[in-house]
């Protein structure tokens, strides 16, 4: 079947449902591409023998009752896969072959899903443009030399690619949303607790959410039905009953109100982004949904108190690697201390470093209260914004990003400007709510750009109506030359 | 605040991060400017707020502390860059 690669999951699924095509011919299409290319770094490891003869298996046998029968995904290298290598972008874990499966990817290969390979990723999801992975950057196929965003980097470039037909990554201040919109994708992060944490390198505890990269938004839903449900392995997931998000959807949303909050009109931003937002309100407006001035008062304050939890909770997380009972261990070093320093030193990047460091000393005696305990507090000022508009709203639109895709190199040496990237997908993490990117437009470069829909905990079905009746209105159309097959 | 070069390296120790000194004094420019950064929030009045340290409004499930796996010693110690047949081996601690 030609272009099959091309095809959303949707219809992919449809094709095998009705035995028009068969899961080694399609896993086979997509291994081919990946084959081709040669330029994107999308992938740290390739599963494409075992991925062939797991779909021939399925073949022999096809179960058709389940959500993904047969189909091959490649998943962010954060997520553990039993018996396959899994790095999370660093060197500290180069080796490191978990022996058991995250809980996400195991829903996904109980819906038939097979793997097709683990995807490049910021070192333990530290960063905005997958500049910080110890395997190198990953490109956009967008355009030669440009970012595909982080820190699900890969699995952005993978998926616009046409590389996998869908993709998970991680989300813990807009690691999903932002990749999405720089490659014109969609992406959700889902309520934290929706997705089980379990078997997910672990980066920021109470931001860290798993969540599906597609190519549309219902594709999208297919995917989180896929994936969502309680997991008595992770404390913190929600005990609620599985829906059926693709069979609910609906482009209906006569009605719903939306809130435009007036904080995100951020100082220097591009009048692209402007425009986008301006005709998402009138889309949304022809679907039927009214349009209210919100405000969100704090939104200022999002990004700096993300530097103060998120590091915090990593330098906790990180602690971990010691050089003793998995990963990298340096052999330099005199003594257990020595072979300890030595080791994170060396098996850490740059990035990963100064977060640990930042994380230490906010937690460092006679500064907790200072910062950690403030930022808490400031985090429960950003919450109640949310909770105050949503009395009066049921979703609010904003852009994903105050830019389009960025050169590589462009902002590495400035943390600050990196960290400002993310700073209309943070607050979403903070706050614990769903929130959904997708394909909007293009700026004058011909770059994406995305628009963003924020709604309230585990309201995740308007979210993706909302986004459906828009997308339906948008007709967004990537058609990427394949410049990376040279 | 500006963080000097003294303060990034009582905070390596404490991370059990080695540095040399050129890492230093670059962590001690980015560190300066990530905390002037961050002490934005001190524009904000908190006393009267509740620290948020979960956003579930539900306290964490505890569970029953009794094995449900187990036995894979050997499968645990694959990982292991350094070991014998049943233990991690370290440097020496004692002399």
């Amino acid at each position: 079947m030609s272009n099959i690669t091309k095809k959303n999951l949707t219809e992919i699924v449809k094709l095998i449902k009705k035995k028009e095509i068969k899961s080694e011919e399609l896993t086979q299409s997509f291994v081919d591409n990946i084959e081709k290319d040669k330029k994107l770094n999308a992938f740290i490891t390739k599963c494409s023998e075992t991925a062939l003869t797991k779909a021939k298996n399925f073949d022999k046998k096809p179960i058709l009752d389940t959500l993904l029968p047969g189909i091959p995904i490649a998943v962010k290298d954060l997520f553990c896969t039993k018996n396959v290598k899994t790095t999370a972008g660093s060197k500290m874990l180069e080796n490191f072959i978990p022996n058991y499966e995250s809980t996400i990817t195991n829903n996904l290969w109980n819906e038939g899903a097979i793997l097709l390979g683990k995807l490049n990723c910021d070192e333990y999801a530290m960063g905005s443009s997958n500049e910080t992975s110890y395997f190198g950057n990953v490109i956009n196929p967008v355009a030669e030399n440009t970012v595909p965003g982080g820190s699900s980097g890969g699995s952005a470039s993978a998926l616009a690619a046409d590389l996998t037909p869908t993709t998970i990554g991680t989300d813990t201040g807009g690691s999903i949303r932002q990749p999405a919109s720089f490659t014109g994708t969609v992406g959700l992060k889902p309520t934290y607790g929706l997705c089980s944490r379990w078997g997910i390198v672990a980066f920021a505890s109470s931001l860290d959410q798993a969540g599906p990269m597609t190519k549309t938004v219902e594709d999208c839903a297919l995917m989180l039905e896929a994936m969502a449900g309680f997991d008595k392995k992770d404390s913190t997931s929600i005990n609620k009953k599985k829906e059926n998000y693709s069979e609910k959807l609906t482009d209906n949303i006569k009605g719903l109100k939306i809130g435009i909050p007036k904080e995100y009109r951020v100082d220097g931003m591009p009048k692209e982004i402007d425009e986008l937002w301006e005709n998402g309100k009138k889309l949304l407006k022809e679907a039927g949904a009214k349009i209210i001035d919100i405000s969100l008062p704090h939104t200022k304050y999002a990004l700096p108190t993300y530097y103060i939890v998120a590091p915090a909770e990593a330098s906790s997380n990180l602690a971990r690697y010691d050089g003793v009972k998995y990963g990298y261990r340096s052999l330099k070093g005199n003594n257990l201390i020595e072979m300890y320093e030595n080791t994170r030193s060396e098996g850490f990047g740059d990035e990963v470093k100064r977060r640990i460091l930042i994380g230490t000393y906010v937690l460092s005696s006679g500064y907790y209260d200072a910062y950690y305990l403030k930022a808490q507090k400031v985090r429960q000022l950003i919450k109640r914004d949310f909770d105050n508009s949503f009395k009066s709203v049921d979703a609010i639109l904003t852009p994903s990003t105050p830019s389009s895709a960025f050169k590589i190199g462009e902002k590495k040496n400035d943390p600050i400007s990196m960290y400002l990237n993310d700073i209309f997908t943070v607050p979403v993490n903070l706050a614990g709510i769903p929130a959904i990117s997708i394909p909007a437009g293009k700026d004058n470069k011909n770059f994406p750009l995305g628009l963003q829909f924020i709604g309230k905990p585990l309201d995740e079905q308007k979210l993706l109506n909302i986004a459906f009746a828009v997308e339906k209105r948008i007709n967004f159309n990537q058609d990427l030359k394949r410049w990376w097959e040279s | 605040m500006s963080i000097d070069k003294d303060k990034i390296k009582h905070v390596s120790k404490l991370a059990r991060i080695s540095l040399d000194e050129k890492k230093i004094d670059t962590l001690a420019k980015d560190l300066t400017s990530i905390f002037k950064f961050i002490e934005q929030l001190n524009e904000l009045k908190t006393e009267n707020v509740e620290p948020l340290s979960s956003i579930l409004d539900k306290p964490l499930r505890s569970r029953k502390d009794v094995v449900d796996d187990g036995k894979i010693r050997d499968k645990i110690l694959e990982n292991s860059p350094k070991k014998n047949e049943e233990f991690f081996v370290v440097p020496k601690v004692i002399e």
